[in-house]
């Protein structure tokens, strides 16, 4: 079972070995865990090899788009004379996902190596890593042991007396989920609001201070310093499926299973065992009704659908959703789904940066009508409504929030229909009476 | 740290040691406009919010306008741009805790503290809830943060007893 | 073909431009307008309205034109029924929280939002049961208010402060639905160029007090003109109402202004509509009639030895050039120069509130009528005749002039201080045409906005006029721009010629 559980025989423990074990915190205990290794072994490796050897471990970016990460870091110039940076994002926000936590508590040192062996792969001499405000415990382990890492030369002028330099500045963010976007994080960082970019051109051109950057969530990062001691071939071949998805994936499950939890499992280890071996299925007396399986922002599954799909990359896809960022909400059947939707589309009005038309008016007035809709007033036409709403917040913007507001009420009206429709007609009370 | 607006004059942040550690953080950057959410995180510190005094003392130390700073201070909602009781308590209600009860906890603890409604301070100028949009610890919930410390896992039932940590 | 240019099709129109260029300024070359709100040809482009979305073959999205080069082959449709559809949903989206409070809108006839929701809008709306976002209007400066609740967000205000002004005191606060344009109460709109924003604002959220409620846009009738504030000649709108000259908005010029003026500029139109204006040619003894006036003033300048040209910073060169040729080369001339300090538009390369605050020193340099003022001032003293066109001349100044043996004044306002033999009523520059030469050497005319007063004629048909009657074989120019193409200086360039954003002329070196 997952951190904070024992391990359960069914995970893969790679990335959380470690998790719940406070001694691995520190430098010392860190390296008496076989820490820094691997960037001993990186600092002796050229730029292309650490890239061939994330390639070959077939490694994609953890933080939701799933892009190979050999691949991002192929992108970064070469030669072009101008300092380049390394963004670390540590802003998970996506609701349902807290895994990113667990490694920057329990092994800050894993993330920083990764960091200081990402900047050797793409010629940078300095990641910033942006962990999002809340993140107050996690910020303050984060940053002590970064200051360890220096005081042992692991970071600095001269890291373990090879002559290069790498500095890691861990940079608080302060209350904005859009900031997990990766432009706008870089915006965050410059001191500017929250805003995405438009891209062209992309952060491996003109990213952070207008420099070429690549940005990596913490989870991809923290898995690096094993693909380099353990060989990629070694990576790729944990998984139990699908040869495009390979490793293993902290997968953060939340909501009504009975041990919530982050678990590391294999790609492809099937959705239902997740649920009911790993995290103890449904509490006493209740059944499964919905999943969201990658962070609130993708299609919600059905019992039927999560039955015979595997979690990987594409077992999800093939079933309409999403592995994005492994963050799985678990819903039984006690959940009101029309308010827990109006209830996500809130959370986006709340965060929309206020940029684009569409999700600055679209995301609010989506929430208006689920609420009049949740207040037993709402008219016929408001699915119709709500559906054609969604349609202009899809696609049409400079990031994907407005999208994200949209999807799970997509999703939402076609697989829970019954259950709006039990509102407007009347048959259920309204759960927002007089509010 | 104060949460308590009082009329006295304004007292500077960026003097002394916080001085100090602004400039040292500024080696860390290639632009002064980098320390802004650094420089309000001390603006905060040292005073519970972020006042239009401190608006103008930031704006000047980083060289940009105080429209500009307020414009990027009211982005980010951990900023306080109002005084806030001395503890500062944000609830997470999203979703994934909203389904485990979070609501409950939220209610509970504007009962405890006194508060009455969201974003009000209590009468004893201890406490201000305000609803958080997903800390992050989904499975964990309910999650708080109470100033600066993160709690996992309250209930509507550990909530009197955690608020009495907090005098 | 040159591989710098690109062909594409718009809207089933063919058009080749320049590689790199925008869809939205490409369609603009194909005839073909793309609805938008945050774009603005002399503004970094955020893309935020979304408005000028348009379906592009074989990309899988709608695009933001603004920002997306053309490639060469493509085809773009700006009205299909998927851009269309986009579009008005974004108009939809920008109403439900605008107050549609039209009839009391200063914008109301010239607002973007009225037009395209006229155009392409639903025709109702579905965000009916609930309260609009309300904020306060603020006083954003000595002439601006910001009208928050009409404001869709489009940043071009907050664009122009940072971008161009390089003053970024207006920021966008807030998020979400919650945001609003922000300023900080000790930092207002006092920069020089800050009237621009209320240009710019596609609606009425930034508004002018001066223009508050003075008209409503349909009521205007709006002139090309060029700004007689300094000498960059910015080009400008006059709006007339009823005659009556009531702003003065910049014209597009990308040589000259790009989109904007200053403030000065902007403010200084009131001394167009004065009331207490020479209406008829007057003598020593009362009105005149025109032909007696100007015998009586071809006889002074047959008869004096010496004579001296007084202008003010307006005079056109048709008026300097047709003075010139009344005088005589050997004729002192200047014009005054008042001087105040270079205000640029930091953003802008060569775009200043200049020094020199005449509108046509450059053309009076061109033909030679821009001597040396205080010299020209001190040699009216004891001259035969003193020619003053139109300037407002200090105490010390007219007791000079008034010392000369005989004063003629081209007025548009009597000036007792001057004792004139003969005051000729002129028009100004919004009663007339012409030409100013700016600091550049740039050529541009002014076109008349309102009817002359009384009998008032242009300052170069009363010199043409006067010459004529010198001698038997002469003959006047019958308009201005006859008057402006027998100018020897302007090698027989014609008003046409300079078309609506002027051109270079002959010794523009001269400056430099």
């Amino acid at each position: 079972m997952g951190y904070p559980h024992p391990i359960h025989p069914k995970e893969t423990p790679v990335l959380s070995t470690h998790f719940g074990d406070a001694e691995a915190r520190s430098y010392a205990g860190w390296t008496a865990r076989g820490g820094y290794a691997a960037l001993k072994q990186a600092l002796g490796m050229t730029p292309e090899q650490i890239v061939d050897e994330v390639k070959a471990s077939g490694l994609r970016g953890r933080g939701g788009a799933g892009f190979p990460t050999g691949m991002k870091w192929s992108f970064m110039p070469k030669d072009d004379g101008k300092p380049h940076y390394l963004c670390c994002n540590a802003d998970e926000s996506e609701p349902g996902t807290f895994k990113d936590r667990e490694i920057l508590r329990w092994t800050p040192h894993a993330l920083i190596e990764g960091c200081a062996i990402g900047c050797l792969a793409i010629r940078a001499e300095t990641a910033y890593i942006f962990i999002r405000g809340e993140y107050t415990e996690a910020y303050r382990i984060l940053q002590a042991a970064v200051d360890e890492a220096y005081a042992h030369g692991a970071l600095g002028a001269d890291v373990f007396g090879s002559g290069k330099r790498l500095d890691v500045i861990v940079h608080r963010g302060a209350g904005a989920y859009i900031c997990g976007e990766e432009t706008a994080l870089m915006n965050a960082i410059e001191g500017k609001r929250g805003n995405p970019r438009i891209k062209p051109p992309f952060p491996a051109v003109a990213g952070l201070f207008g420099l070429p950057t690549t940005i990596n969530n913490v989870e991809t990062l923290a898995a690096v310093p094993a693909i380099i001691t353990r060989g990629g071939a070694w990576y790729a071949g944990l998984s139990l499926s699908s040869p495009k998805s390979t490793g293993t994936k902290l997968i953060s499950v939340c909501g009504h299973v009975q041990r919530p939890g982050v678990y590391e499992i294999t790609m492809g280890l099937p959705m239902q065992e997740l649920i009911f071996d790993l995290c103890g299925g449904m509490r006493p007396g209740r059944t499964l009704k919905a999943v969201i399986p990658g962070g609130s922002s993708v299609p919600i599954m059905t019992p039927d659908e999560v039955a015979d799909c595997p979690t990987d990359y594409e077992g999800i896809a093939a079933k309409g959703s999403l592995l994005g960022s492994g963050g799985m909400i678990v819903m039984d059947d006690s959940t009101d789904m029309v308010y827990q939707i109006m209830r996500l589309a809130r959370f986006y009005a709340h965060e929309s940066c206020a940029q684009c038309t569409n999700c600055r008016e679209g995301t609010s007035w989506t929430v208006k009508v689920l609420d009049r809709i949740l207040r037993g007033e709402g008219k016929p036409s408001d699915l119709d409504l709500l559906m054609d709403l969604a349609d202009q917040m899809t696609g049409k913007t400079i990031c994907v929030l407005s999208d994200s507001c949209a999807t799970p009420v997509v999703s939402g009206i076609r697989k829970f229909r019954h259950e709006f429709e039990a509102y407007l007609s009347g048959a259920r009370t309204p759960a927002l009476a007089g509010a | 740290m104060s949460g308590h607006h009082d009329a006295a004059p304004y007292a500077p942040v960026f003097v002394g040691e916080t001085k100090a550690r602004l400039e040292a953080l500024a080696t860390k950057y290639p632009t002064r406009q980098a320390l802004l959410l650094p420089a309000l995180w001390m603006v905060q510190e040292a005073h519970g919010w972020v006042s239009p005094e401190a608006v103008h003392e930031v704006a000047t130390e980083l060289g940009l306008t105080p429209a500009y700073v307020k414009g990027v201070l009211s982005f980010y909602t951990m900023y306080h741009q109002h005084p806030v009781g001395k503890y500062f308590i944000q609830v997470c209600t999203t979703s994934p805790c909203n389904i485990c009860g979070a609501e409950d906890v939220m209610r509970a603890l504007l009962e405890h503290t006194g508060c009455g409604e969201l974003g009000a301070t209590s009468p004893d100028g201890r406490f201000t809830v305000a609803e958080a949009e997903c800390l992050g610890a989904c499975g964990f919930a309910t999650p708080l943060l109470i100033n600066d410390d993160f709690i996992e896992s309250v209930t509507p039932e550990s909530v009197p007893a955690l608020l009495a940590r907090y005098a | 073909m040159s591989t710098d240019l690109v062909t594409l099709t718009i809207d089933g129109i063919g058009v080749t431009v320049p590689k790199g260029t925008p869809m939205i300024e490409a369609a603009k070359m194909a005839g073909v307008l793309v609805p938008h709100y945050c774009y603005h040809p002399s503004l970094p482009s955020p893309a935020v309205c979304r408005m000028c979305l348009v379906e592009v073959e074989k990309m899988p999205k709608l695009v933001p034109s603004c920002v997306t080069p053309v490639a060469d082959g493509q085809v773009i449709h700006v009205h299909s029924p998927a851009a269309k559809k986009a579009r008005e949903g974004v108009l939809e989206f920008l109403l439900i929280n605008h107050p549609l409070d039209c009839p009391i809108c200063d914008q109301a006839g010239e607002c973007e939002l009225q037009d395209f929701v006229f155009q392409e809008g639903r025709a109702g709306t579905r965000y009916a049961d609930y309260p609009k976002r309300y904020n306060p209007v603020e006083d954003f400066g000595p002439d601006i208010l910001y009208v928050a609740n009409r404001c869709i967000l489009c940043t071009r205000c907050v664009r122009f402060m940072d971008h161009v002004a390089e003053e970024p005191i207006l920021a966008v606060s807030e998020r979400g639905d919650r945001a609003f344009i922000s300023i900080d109460p000790d930092q207002l709109l006092t920069h020089e160029w800050s009237g621009n924003v209320v240009d710019l604002c596609p609606v009425g959220s930034l508004v002018s007090k001066d223009f508050l409620h003075k008209a409503r846009a349909w009521d205007l009738d709006k002139t090309a003109s060029v700004c007689t504030g300094c000498t960059q000649g910015c080009n400008v709108m006059l709006d007339t109402r009823d005659d009556v000259v009531v702003r003065i908005r910049p014209r597009a010029n990308l040589e000259v202004n790009r989109h904007f003026i200053c403030d000065t500029g902007r403010a200084d139109y009131r001394w167009m509509n004065r009331g207490d204006r020479v209406e008829v040619p007057m003598g020593r003894d009362g009105a005149l009639a025109w032909d007696d006036a100007l015998a009586t003033f071809a006889a002074e300048v047959e008869h004096a030895a010496s004579i001296v040209v007084l202008t003010g910073g307006r005079a056109s060169v048709e008026a300097l050039g047709w003075l010139r040729e009344l005088v005589g080369p050997a004729a002192t001339a200047a014009m005054q120069v008042p001087m105040g300090d270079e205000r640029p538009l930091a953003g802008v390369r060569n775009l200043a509130l200049r020094r020199e605050r005449a509108a046509n020193l450059h053309g009076a340099e061109l033909l030679g009528m821009a001597g040396d003022w205080d010299a020209a001032v001190a040699a009216a003293h004891g001259a035969d005749l003193v020619i003053v066109v139109d300037v407002d001349l200090s105490d010390a100044e007219a007791a000079r002039v008034a010392s000369a043996g005989t004063v003629v004044h081209l007025a548009t306002v009597a000036d007792p201080r001057l004792g004139a033999a003969l005051v000729l009523p002129v028009t100004n520059v919004a009663e007339e045409q012409g030409v100013f030469v700016n600091r550049d050497g740039r050529a541009q005319r002014y076109l008349p906005a309102r009817a002359p007063r009384g009998e008032a004629w242009p300052a170069w048909r009363v010199a043409a006029e006067a010459w004529r009657r010198g001698a038997d074989d002469r003959e006047a120019p019958a308009t201005a721009s006859e008057a402006f193409s027998r100018l020897a200086a302007f090698g027989g360039l014609t008003h046409r010629d300079l078309g609506f954003t002027g051109r270079v002329v002959a010794g523009a070196e001269v400056r430099a």
